[in-house]
């Protein structure tokens, strides 16, 4: 991966909202995603985090700004994203390789034709660095949740983002699988100060990994360290003391 | 053309191609078949089957608005009307994707009450009815021009748009994120499928080329494993379904669109076959 250097300092979105056919998903979201920390955003189902995620990455019109700003709060354009949905629903009969896959995102020349050497060597580059090396030839319908989360993190982390941006499978993944894809996500935050910002359901992990927590529910209820929203009164209303104290 | 004719006396010397009509019905399916075949690998992949059927219905109302309209190429008509009628079905489809079944069913079936409407009005539709069945054996050298035009064009656009294409495909919100206009990339697609079956339809006909698009690359689907072979078997399987049925027709006197298309549907159940095999 080439090296990578912290051009950004901040991605802040202020007064964020999405409205969609009249209903109101989000409304005056406030929030700093900061490059070196890994943000994790938490919240019931249908609280917009995926919404919030489909608007940072363009896909859906929203109100207000997202800015991405160096440390003297000057504008930086063209902040590169990198995107690990959340379960990829595909074709699972599809005869697509893993290799097929990533060559298409790296490449120009079309995969049916084929993949050069030189595209080869980067895809299998790639695999081994999120520890999916024997994953190439496999058809990507054949992948369990584990392992298509980390063919996933591979193709997202090349080129590598100014912010990764994270949704964690709901279902799909075992406990050794989430936690072998949280130890590489904390690889690259630390070798390469990317700003992270992870969907979690995990409030176990959620506790003992992130840098920031924001818990969302149409618009932000509560965010700061992991052990002050956990202990908030709206957090508590959100997911009942019972989970706080699952999470303690 | 008289020293491509030469040649495929040379190259091959059987009964059938000593009438120019088949030498030309067997260059035309030389040129087709291929670019049906690759188009077809992302249209099974995509699961358009259905979208590529109504598609081709829509060559009769192209046909019919072109003659109101007082067009005077059938050709231009079908294939203007074609690629408005499929970037209107894909737009449908991305704003409201609950039932996409249902509204390419009635787009199809509307064009083809309209088509009819038209083309039938004071009893002539008999004039068209061989844009039903089609009919590769009168194809002409000026045709074959263009198919081969079309030809190298279709497979240029398909090399451009092709990797973006099976992002897209696969996740359109990660295709997004790495900058793919999958909006684009989409309507890239369709319009190539359009070009490629308003170019077919006067030779395999309204009724049939939906299976010839289809059907190989479905057969080619459940043999490969990667997106090479899938282009490889669909191709392949397509242009020998072209060219068994080409002469089978031939032999029997029969409608070659339809032989083709059994030829297909044929090596489509054989790879069932083969893949109910090696699962065991």
């Amino acid at each position: 991966m080439a090296e990578h250097h912290c051009s950004l300092c901040h991605i802040g979105l202020e007064d964020l909202s999405v409205r969609r056919g009249g209903q109101v998903l989000l409304h005056d979201i406030n929030m700093h995603i900061h490059c070196g920390q890994l943000t994790v955003l938490i919240g019931q189902n249908g609280a917009g985090k995926t919404t919030l995620i489909r608007a940072l990455l363009g896909e859906l019109p929203h109100g207000g700004s997202v800015r991405h700003l160096d440390g003297q709060n000057r504008d930086i354009p063209h902040v590169r994203i990198g995107y690990v949905p959340q379960n990829l629903q595909f074709d699972k009969e599809m005869p697509v390789t893993v290799s097929d896959f990533i060559a298409a995102a790296f490449s120009r020349r079309p995969v049916w034709s084929g993949i050069s050497k030189k595209t080869r060597a980067r895809v299998t580059e790639v695999l081994q660095a999120v520890d999916a090396g024997d994953l190439a030839g496999r058809r990507l319908g054949l992948c369990s949740g584990g392992e298509l989360q980390r063919v996933l993190l591979a193709l997202a982390i090349h080129p590598a983002p100014d912010l990764l941006v994270l949704d964690e499978p709901v279902s799909g993944v075992d406990q050794n699988g989430l936690e072998l894809f949280l130890d590489t996500v904390l690889r690259l935050k630390e070798s390469h100060h990317m700003a992270i910002l992870l969907v979690s359901h995990d409030l176990r992990l959620v506790r003992e990994y992130a840098d920031h927590v924001v818990l969302l529910d149409k618009t932000v209820l509560c965010q700061g360290s992991a052990e002050y929203v956990f202990g908030s009164d709206e957090f508590n209303a959100v997911f009942g003391r019972g989970d706080g104290e699952v999470a303690n | 053309m008289q020293t491509i004719y030469a040649l495929l006396d040379a190259l091959l010397p059987i009964e059938a191609f000593q009438f120019t009509f088949m030498k030309n019905a067997f260059l035309a399916i030389l040129l087709l078949t291929p670019l049906l075949g690759l188009l077809g690998t992302m249209a099974v992949n995509q699961q358009m089957a259905f979208f590529s059927d109504a598609l081709g219905h829509s060559a009769l109302t192209g046909i019919g608005l072109g003659m109101i309209l007082g067009v005077g190429n059938d050709l231009v008509s079908m294939l203007i009307f074609g690629i408005v009628w499929a970037l209107l079905i894909v737009r449908i489809r991305q704003t409201g994707s609950s039932s996409a079944d249902t509204v390419i069913s009635v787009f199809s079936s509307t064009s083809i009450a309209a088509g009819l409407l038209i083309l039938a009005k004071g009893g002539k539709f008999a004039r068209y009815s061989s844009l039903l069945i089609g009919d590769v054996l009168a194809v002409t050298p000026s045709d074959l021009l263009w198919l081969l035009i079309a030809l190298i064009g279709g497979i240029a656009l398909w090399c451009v748009i092709y990797n973006r294409l099976l992002l897209t495909g696969i996740n359109s919100s990660l295709a997004a994120s790495r900058g793919i206009r999958t909006r684009l990339i989409d309507a890239a697609f369709v319009v190539l499928v359009a070009v490629a079956v308003m170019l077919a339809i006067r030779w395999v006909g309204v009724m049939l080329i939906n299976a010839l698009l289809i059907l190989p690359a479905a057969a080619g689907r459940n043999l490969a494993t990667g997106s090479r072979q899938h282009a490889l078997f669909s191709v392949l399987l397509s242009l020998t379904s072209g060219i068994a049925g080409l002469l089978c027709a031939y032999a029997w006197d029969t409608s070659a669109g339809a032989a083709i298309v059994l030829f297909a549907a044929a090596f489509y159940g054989l790879s069932l076959l083969v893949r109910a095999l090696r699962k065991r």
